[in-house]
């Protein structure tokens, strides 16, 4: 999956617990069984990834709905 | 789907199926296209259909008899399509440059014998097909007989005909002696075939035996002789019947030249009968254009006006009255395809599981088709088939199995005699929609029961497993009928007073064995709610009493005695239409079941009355006024405006069926359930943006309340530094939710909340 590059407001989340900021990291996605790798953002600690709305309503559902009729 | 049973689906739509001009030719020339050309003034086109169809369409343009005018459908209204003067029309325009595909030459060479229009048609078809002809005729021009014989035609329009035949490959013989034994014998002699046009050459000295009419034509129809490689054409008056002798003889003996079957799938040839239905409601009768020079035939502008008067057979009945056939571009027979190959897909896009997924499985094609096809059962078939091989998109029905699971679950489901008694004669099952929708009127019906009906009236809350069914989940289905019919013996068996359609149509298909009654037959109206004289109210039936006329009389009855007029709808009664919830319609595809619900709203201006809580639901989901039988029957338990009320969301429908099922226990039979602890305290504060954006979305309240309750307790969120919200994130089945909010004072505000069903490897954690 071609994920878009994670925007600038993106990386303004942190995370509760380790008080970090988000980082840029690859991280591995799967559904129905397909895996692959996209840049998220993520606790550079603990690794608590941000999915944001524009990527799971957008990027992502588009690929989900592709894998349901693959 | 087996290649034989779509062949069967395939078959049983029929508006492939000829129109009648198209079946009534000898050629099957398409008359219904070449009028859609005409009247569009595409003439290069028109010409393009003449040609695909006609042999020397120039000559055969001008002089055709056009049997198909006795079989126009447009006879039924008015007068029949002048299709002969619209062929004239044509073929007085310029041709465009028509090119013969060229083929692989034959070495085998004919002789045609006789150049009438059978011969040259002959002659046409076999140049066509890579033969060496050569066309024998006994004066000089060839067809010069055709340029005297008919006014519409002259020597020039022939020779520009037989100069097509010449560069087709065609050579002439003139000045044939074709009653000449010698010469025909000399023929026969140079050829491997023969092709006679009977009505220029009789076949004299070829010692063939007669046939049944003294010619020498054993079988008319193929333009057989005794002899194998003779074929010859019967003499005819019409000039478009001597065309198709000529087709027939000549494909009979390209045949026998190629060693293949004589007969094999030539069944069609010739006029036929056609299936095709065409309804003429709303058609207006017009008579037939007369040539204004009837000498010159019609000028291009009447051979227009006349074209336009064509019906443009088609059948779309079932398209016409669905918008989920109407969506999807085509029609029944292209779908059954489209659905056979989705199935058969091993690598690739499956490009059909939409078109499957969004049929309400209303049945409304069925009632509509003149050949019985039965969209939903192809649909459903379709379904149950990709469940069983584990091919269905899982997000298509998600969302309504969980809610048939909730119904299920001990949140809702109850069977209890009544109150004080061992057990009881019969039992309320206002099923789950009901219940979701308009609690307080589920709960005095149910009391009204108890106070009417003789011999007690026991309750049963859970679901019948229509999600299921409609999902194609047979083991889903089995397990929810294990559960309702373990809960209903556990009651006795009473006898089942249903208040929702789909109930009693999966009970009367799926579980035969119990007795179930409508609402709407045993509600005794006395002494009930009565609305002020003069209303008229538009119902509407829902799809699922489509073939229940008991239950949709009962409700005409119950209005009638209520003193409400009724508006019967256009698509009403059998033929009603779905609300765009049934078959998970709205599950598969929300925007065409919107679409699906606002076209019903739109058959009248008038307030609807729905019995179907769904239904009812579904419409006021769009805006339209309307209300269910029961705010009628029970005033003032629905707010002042019960039609104007709006379709309450997703989470109130769950809340409203846990609250029901604990108020009746409470108060009928002393039972109080110790509340949930935890999450339910959870109180959420979203504005009304918010409240609508996520009921879209189909997040539920209680995912909002657990992904806000394990983010609280574990800590484990994201907090946005300036606005102070918080995300959280939680899975509870096979979606991820997210949460954004904040904690206040009264509660935790949802500021957005969206989900997606992609898992992070590792679940997010280093």
């Amino acid at each position: 999956m071609k994920a878009p590059t994670p925007r600038p407001e993106d990386f303004a989340w942190r995370c509760r617990q380790c008080g970090e900021g988000m980082v840029a990291a690859p991280v591995t996605l799967e559904y129905l069984g397909n895996q692959f790798t996209a840049e998220l953002p993520r606790c550079p600690r603990c690794g608590l990834v941000y999915i944001s709305e524009e990527l799971a309503l957008g990027k992502m559902a588009e690929v989900e709905q592709l894998l349901e009729d693959k | 789907m087996e290649q034989l049973e779509l062949r069967d689906w395939e078959r049983r739509c029929i508006q492939e199926e000829p129109p009648e001009c198209v079946a009534a030719c000898p050629l099957h020339l398409d008359a219904r296209a070449l009028c859609g050309q005409v009247a569009a003034g595409r003439w290069d086109q028109a010409w393009q259909v003449l040609f695909r169809t006609l042999p020397l369409p120039g000559v055969l343009g001008r002089i055709c008899d056009s049997p198909c005018q006795a079989r126009c459908k447009r006879s039924e209204a008015g007068e029949a399509i002048r299709v002969g003067l619209i062929e004239r029309a044509v073929a007085d325009q310029p041709a465009p440059r028509l090119r013969l595909p060229p083929l692989p030459r034959k070495s085998q060479k004919i002789a045609v014998l006789g150049d009438g229009l059978a011969g040259l048609t002959a002659a046409w078809d076999l140049a066509r097909k890579g033969y060496p002809v050569a066309l024998h005729h006994p004066g000089d021009a060839p067809g010069a007989a055709l340029a005297s014989e008919f006014p519409t035609l002259n020597a020039e329009i022939v020779a520009a005909e037989v100069a097509r035949l010449a560069s087709a490959g065609v050579t002439f013989s003139p000045g044939a002696t074709l009653n000449d034994p010698a010469y025909l014998a000399a023929r026969r002699a140079e050829n491997d075939a023969l092709l006679l046009d009977l009505a220029i050459c009789p076949g004299a000295g070829l010692d063939l035996t007669p046939g049944p009419d003294g010619s020498p034509v054993q079988d008319p129809a193929l333009g057989l002789t005794s002899q194998e490689k003779i074929s010859a054409a019967l003499a005819e008056t019409s000039p478009v019947w001597r065309a198709a002798r000529g087709r027939w003889a000549a494909a009979s003996l390209d045949r026998r030249l190629q060693n293949v079957s004589l007969s094999a799938g030539r069944d069609q040839e010739g006029p036929r009968p056609t299936r095709l239905f065409t309804s003429l409601e709303g058609v207006k009768p017009s008579a037939a254009l007369d040539p204004a020079d009837p000498l010159a035939g019609y000028s291009p502008e009447e051979a227009r006006a006349e074209a336009g008067r064509c019906l443009d057979c088609q059948c779309l009945e079932c398209v016409k009255v669905c918008a989920y056939l109407e969506r999807f571009g085509s029609y029944p027979r292209k779908y059954a395809r489209e659905i056979y190959n989705n199935a058969s897909i091993v690598m690739g896009m499956r490009q059909a599981n939409k078109l499957v997924n969004s049929c309400s499985l209303c049945g409304l094609c069925q009632e509509v088709c003149p050949s019985d096809f039965a969209m939903q059962d192809l649909c459903r078939q379709a379904r149950q088939d990709m469940v069983a091989r584990g091919k269905m998109p899982p997000s298509a029905h998600e969302f309504a199995l969980l809610d048939q699971d909730f119904s299920l679950s001990a949140d809702f489901a109850l069977a209890r005699p009544q109150a004080g008694q061992a057990s009881s004669a019969e039992v309320f099952f206002p099923g789950c929609q009901l219940c979701a929708s308009a609690p307080a009127q589920a709960q005095a019906v149910y009391r009204r029961l108890m106070a009417t009906r003789p011999g007690g009236v026991g309750l049963l809350l859970g679901c019948c497993g229509a999600p299921s069914l409609w999902a194609g989940d047979d083991a889903r289905l089995a397990g929810a009928h294990d559960q309702w019919r373990g809960a209903w013996e556990s009651l006795g068996r009473p006898r089942v007073i249903a208040a929702c359609s789909t109930c009693l149509k999966t009970f009367a298909e799926h579980l035969p064995e119990v007795e179930a009654v409508s609402l709407w037959q045993v509600l005794d109206p006395a002494g009930l709610g009565r609305p002020a004289p003069g209303l008229t109210l538009a119902l509407h039936d829902p799809c699922t009493a489509r073939h229940a006329p008991q239950v949709r009389q009962a409700v005409r009855e119950l209005l009638a005695g209520l003193g409400v007029a009724v508006e019967e709808l256009r698509l009403g009664g059998e033929r009603t239409e779905c609300c765009g919830f049934g078959g998970l319609m709205a599950n598969a595809n929300p925007e065409l079941a919107r679409e699906v619900v606002r076209r019903r709203g739109e058959l009248s201006g008038r307030d609807y009355l729905a019995y179907c809580a769904m239904c009812r639901d579904s419409l006021a989901g769009v805006g339209k006024r309307s209300l269910h039988l029961l705010d009628l029957l029970f005033p003032g338990l629905a707010g002042e405006d019960p039609a104007g009320r709006p379709r309450p969301g997703w989470s109130r429908r769950r809340e409203n069926r846990s609250r029901l099922r604990r108020e009746l226990l409470r108060d009928l039979w002393g039972e109080e359930e110790a509340a949930v602890p935890g999450q339910a305290e959870i109180k959420l504060i979203m504005d009304e943006s918010v409240a609508a954006r996520l009921e879209e979305r189909r997040i539920l309240a209680e995912d909002l309340r657990a992904a806000i309750a394990r983010a609280e307790a574990a800590g484990d969120h994201l907090v946005h530094p300036e606005t102070g919200h918080r995300l959280a994130s939680h899975r509870p089945h096979q979606a991820t939710f997210w949460v954004e909010y904040s904690p206040g004072p009264e509660g935790f505000v949802v500021h957005n909340a969206y989900s997606h069903r992609m898992t992070v490897v590792g679940g997010g954690r280093l």
